[in-house]
């Protein structure tokens, strides 16, 4: 008997370095796509602040989790989404994103898909599982 | 989707973005510093005023009589923590955090 993978969202409200939150996000993101599961992630309201290119924590004396984010798509984290009004809402537009690795097929460089929050709320309802974090 | 927010209204978003992604027939729960909006007259009580137009408000009995809040907005139903189990049961849940 087989069952369809459980539809899970990872929501990221959180700005990236005033706490752990984005970091654990970045672990529970792989943890949830190793285990086969049906896995979109939502980055939205501070949570955007975390996808912004340019980010250099070297002063900060931590390593950062830039090189995770930049490798999503290499953990099968794939479905990835930022929240248009919140990156309006700080002045981010597509150009100041970070790329999350490559798609598999082109191997072009991917980011964040920018979409609506009604969009995201459709998502939500399909969910069996959001983990906040 | 059972929608629980627990900060409160003046110091964090997550109210106003709970009500930003809310669907219909969707249901919110304030608890912990979250019921602080379920306070009435106060500058934000028209974000749940507006929410009850259209979903089912509850907030937790225990943390509204621990903060001393006394005239709360009408049609915010009061829930104990059995009641919290029960829309748990009944519902996936959102916890905007």
């Amino acid at each position: 008997m087989s069952e369809s993978p459980k539809k899970v969202m990872i929501t990221v409200r959180k700005a990236p370095h005033g706490s752990i939150y984005v970091q654990e996000a970045i672990e529970v993101m792989f943890i949830v796509a190793s285990f086969g599961m049906e896995l979109s992630v939502a980055f939205i309201d501070d949570g955007v602040l975390a996808l912004k290119s340019g980010q250099d924590t070297g002063e900060l004396g931590i390593k950062g989790f830039m090189a995770s984010l930049g490798a999503l798509t290499d953990f099968e984290v794939t479905k990835v989404y930022a929240d248009q009004q919140s990156l309006d809402d700080r002045n981010l537009s597509e150009d100041d994103l970070v790329f999350i690795g490559e798609d598999e097929e082109t191997e072009e460089p991917v980011k964040a898909k920018i979409t609506s929050s009604e969009n995201i709320a459709k998502m939500m309802a399909e969910q069996d599982s959001i983990m906040s974090l | 989707m059972l929608h629980t927010v627990n900060k409160s209204p003046y110091s964090n978003t997550a109210l106003e973005s709970c009500l930003r992604f809310i669907q219909q027939d969707d249901v919110i729960l304030l608890l912990e510093d979250g019921v602080y909006a379920a306070a009435n007259g106060t500058r934000i009580s028209h974000l749940i005023e507006k929410a009850l137009d259209t979903h089912s408000v509850y907030a937790i009995q225990a943390d509204v009589k621990a903060r001393g809040l006394q005239d709360l907005i009408t049609g915010v139903k009061l829930a104990d923590y059995q009641d919290f189990v029960k829309l748990l049961e009944t519902h996936r849940s959102n916890a905007w955090l």
